[in-house]
């Protein structure tokens, strides 16, 4: 094997893993600064009971996501030096942007937020939680605008690297890289923000298709049922509204996908000769006969989607030769998956709160279990997303820029097909660390693959431990009907341990 | 302003960022390294890991930071560093993240098996994520093999002569003691009077190591003193940092562990001073040809991206500060146990 499949597996894998955490950190963020506020609204101690249950679990998302998180970091660096080198100037200042805006903002109100209620006030409190979910949120920010950079690269020019005033080099091929001309035209490049949208929807719904899973096991054991139904109704508002949000706002990315990379788009389709396309809801792409087999499909589907007309003509893959096709088995299974499962809770949560409002929800045996376990199909519609985005980009790691003529078609040369230009883009087989060699690579992958694992096994098996603990009573007499006296109740012992805490200090 | 000089101002912010990071994750390392050795039952090791517990994240954010500002500002060092240090840098991710679900997870379940467990990942975490920081440093000071594009040309065994594992070394005895002296200030009654015992331990450690290092250095190394001909007054960090270590005996045996403490901030910050020094205005010397070396100033990203990062960095810092300011203020004192603690 070789360097650069060893080291793409590698930053698959890492980032495949990565992506669970902080994913659940933006989604669940949100949930908690709705249980806080509540809290402080109504003073009812059950908001404050289900917070502090869910900041435990929190917490032990987010120390795994920083712990991973690291490993992304300095990934660019160890094997693909020859990436970091073309793109640092222009992506180096995200990631750095990121440290700087986010990382620290989230993690230093992370500790008030795990380790702070009983030294802070509860608006205080409140204010931290608000302050992490924030930064959770920045850091998405810079990250997916590094990765659209690379998507659909803007706001830069590719320059000669000068060394001492002149051309620096090597091997008499004069050495290129990406600068900055346009700050702002690199942040909003013209994916960011559809991109941005899409993810944040993403960690909506698993945020909260996490908490229902949760809540919807009490439910159905009978456990804690008083906290269960607020979080389950309040995860349920947002994995609605994030849901339907999904259908649009994939609609719009659908549409810029193809604008930006319509071999990406053709590949999700399985589109290979240019013309009117359909909108395959099942199928197998077969590079060698370039047709997609056992397909149903929406006729014009595609066409639609793109142009609103169902006879428009739409790009295929054959405008581009083989090797600047992405591969397009992964990239129409993932694409695929990901809209199924995507359709799949559009009817979950709507039927969801459909009895919800009806009053049946609750006694709805089935569709509880059918929610416990819901949660895997969010997290592989997350993943599969990010895999599409990802091997849809391929073979570039930066994409180069190409044209379109006016009549809607790309402009290629005069083979018949798109004539990238090279030296504006970068393969992704290009992109490695010349001084690693594949056994260096393996090693690492083998022991990533390992620590990973054992780390999901105990995750798991400490998540599993905090559910069944489930979540502690707050107060004295918290959870009963005396709301009231329990919340008075609890803001003298509040009084009570910040005396403790200046006292000691 | 010129692009050399804001080559230089990155090159310093650097500096700055790779102080904070060594002096804060350097005592949450130091803990770790401790940890096997002076808290004897369960409550005392839970105080230990509780007394980092708030901090140790931040602290790591410096270290991200600094990857993240060297990927901007000199997008040919990080390259050049990362992929050359291969082996050693998964080593230490590996290192850094055994560390960080060890304290998450150790008090997550009661059994004396498992938390044994993830004591003996977090000493180990810790101690090898130190070694290696120093192991870093070691190499950096000595160079490395390096071909005309920046690439590493030798091998794992390069990076492990003598030179490097000493200072790997004197790194771990180094945090250990740093480490020794924030939990003094964090503990009190029996666990802080056997840590006493600790600090003089891994002050005598660091001292050895220290001395050796620096006849190394001197005898080996010379272009660690070279820029000091250029600037003299350069000279006052290297008695700043002789005069802190000395302040840490005398401190702790005068009964004021907040100055010794102090003072062996001082003794990181004055070391990784040094080896700025030692470097500029290289970031990976090549040690086979000078030509070959990459410095701030062929390392560096365009004038226009250099501005544009100082006004993140001069927008962002005082935020920075300002969080870190909250945290460590709200966490101020000895320890307490708590439903929330680790």
């Amino acid at each position: 094997m070789d360097v650069v499949l060893l080291s793409r597996l590698q930053f698959a894998f890492t980032i495949g893993f990565h992506y669970i955490f902080p994913l659940l950190t933006i989604g669940m963020g949100v949930v908690m600064v709705y249980l806080e506020a509540q809290h402080l609204r109504t003073g009812d101690p059950l908001f404050e009971t289900a917070a502090r249950f869910w900041t435990r679990i929190f917490a032990l998302n987010f120390a795994i996501g920083v712990a991973t998180g690291i490993v992304m970091e300095f990934q660019f660096g160890t094997n693909w030096a020859t990436y970091s080198r073309f793109v640092g100037d222009v992506f180096g200042s995200a990631l750095a942007a990121e440290g700087i805006f986010a990382f620290f903002l989230e993690s230093g109100f992370l500790a008030l937020l795990v380790f702070g209620w009983d030294r802070i006030s509860p608006r205080m409190h409140l204010f931290a939680t608000v302050m992490v979910s924030l930064g959770s949120i920045f850091s998405s920010i810079w990250i997916v605008v590094a990765n659209s950079w690379q998507q659909t690269p803007a706001g830069h020019h590719i320059v000669p690297v000068l060394r001492d005033g002149q051309p620096f080099i090597i091997d008499g091929v004069p050495v290129l890289r990406a600068e900055i001309v346009d700050f702002w035209a690199l942040v909003f490049n013209p994916s960011t923000v559809h991109r941005l949208v899409h993810v944040w929807i993403g960690a909506f719904i698993l945020g909260s298709f996490f908490v229902m899973s949760i809540s919807a096991w009490y439910l159905l054991k009978g456990r804690h049922v008083e906290f269960a139904k607020k979080s389950f109704s309040g995860a349920l508002l947002f994995a609605t509204i994030a849901s339907l949000s999904s259908l649009v706002s994939g609609h719009f990315q659908a549409k810029s996908v193809y604008h930006w990379q319509p071999a990406k788009l053709a590949a999700f389709e399985g589109h290979y000769e240019s013309g009117p396309a359909d909108m395959n809801l099942f199928g197998l792409p077969d590079d060698a006969t370039e047709i997609v087999r056992f397909k149903i499909g929406i006729p014009g589907g595609l066409s639609f989607l793109v142009h609103e007309d169902f006879n428009a003509p739409v790009v295929g893959l054959d405008r581009f030769r083989v090797e600047d096709r992405p591969p397009v088995l992964i990239s129409f299974a993932s694409y695929h998956i990901m809209i199924g499962l995507g359709t799949v809770f559009i009817c979950l949560t709507l039927l969801a709160s459909f009895l919800l409002w009806r009053g049946k929800l609750y006694k709805t045996r089935w569709l509880l279990w059918v929610f416990v376990f819901a949660v895997a199909g969010a997290l592989m519609a997350n993943e599969l997303g990010w895999v599409a985005a990802e091997v849809g980009r391929q073979p570039w790691i930066v994409h180069p820029p190409f044209g379109w003529t006016d009549a809607g078609d790309v402009l290629t040369g005069p083979s018949g097909f798109v004539e990238y230009d090279e030296t504006l883009g970068l393969r992704t087989k290009d992109a490695v660390s010349p001084a690693i060699d594949a056994s260096q690579v393996l090693g690492s992958l083998i022991g990533f693959g390992v620590i990973y694992l054992s780390l999901l096994a105990v995750w798991l098996y400490v998540l599993d431990q905090k559910i069944r603990h489930g979540p502690d009573p707050v107060g004295p007499g918290a959870g009963g009907d005396d709301g009231l006296l329990a919340a008075a109740a609890r803001r003298a012992d509040h009084s009570e341990s910040l005396t403790g805490s200046q006292g000691l200090s | 302003m010129d692009w050399q000089t804001l080559a230089v101002i990155w090159f310093l912010i650097e500096g700055a960022l790779l102080i904070g990071y060594a002096i804060l994750d350097g005592f949450d390392l130091g803990v770790g390294i401790l940890h096997p050795f002076v808290p004897v039952d369960d409550r005392e090791r839970r105080i230990a890991i509780n007394s980092i517990g708030p901090l140790w994240d931040g602290n790591e954010v410096w270290l991200v930071t600094f990857g993240g500002a060297l990927f901007a500002a000199f997008p040919e060092a990080y390259a050049t560093a990362f992929s050359g240090f291969y082996t050693a840098f998964m080593l230490l991710l590996a290192a850094l993240i055994f560390r960080a679900v060890s304290m998450e997870f150790r008090s997550k379940v009661e059994s004396d098996r498992w938390r044994r467990f993830w004591d003996m990942s977090f000493f180990g975490g810790s101690a090898t994520a130190a070694f290696l920081f120093g192991v870093a440093v070691g190499n950096a000071m000595l160079g490395m093999s390096l071909d005309a594009a920046g690439n590493f040309t030798g091998t794992l065994r390069d990076q492990l002569s003598p030179y490097p594992l000493l200072v790997g070394l004197m790194t771990v005895a180094l945090f250990a003691m740093h480490g020794g002296l924030f939990l003094y200030l964090k503990t009190e009654g029996d666990f802080q009077e056997r840590l006493r015992d600790w600090l003089w331990r891994s002050w005598g450690v660091f001292l050895v190591a220290y001395m050796l290092t620096t006849i190394y250095t001197l005898a080996l190394v010379p272009r660690a003193t070279a820029n000091f001909e250029r600037w003299p007054v350069a000279a006052i960090v290297v008695v700043v940092n002789v005069l802190a270590v000395a302040n840490i005996p005398r401190s702790l045996h005068w009964g004021r562990p907040g100055l010794a403490f102090s003072s062996s901030c001082a003794v990181i910050a004055t070391l990784v001073m040094l080896f700025g020094l030692a470097l500029f205005p290289n970031l990976v010397t090549a040690s086979n040809d000078a030509a070959n070396s990459v410095t701030i100033f062929s390392a560096a990203s365009s004038p226009k991206t250099l501005g544009i990062m100082l006004v993140i960095a001069l927008v962002g810092m005082p935020f920075v500060l300002a969080y870190t300011g909250i945290v460590y203020w709200a966490f101020r004192g000895k320890v307490r146990l708590d439903d929330h603690s680790y």
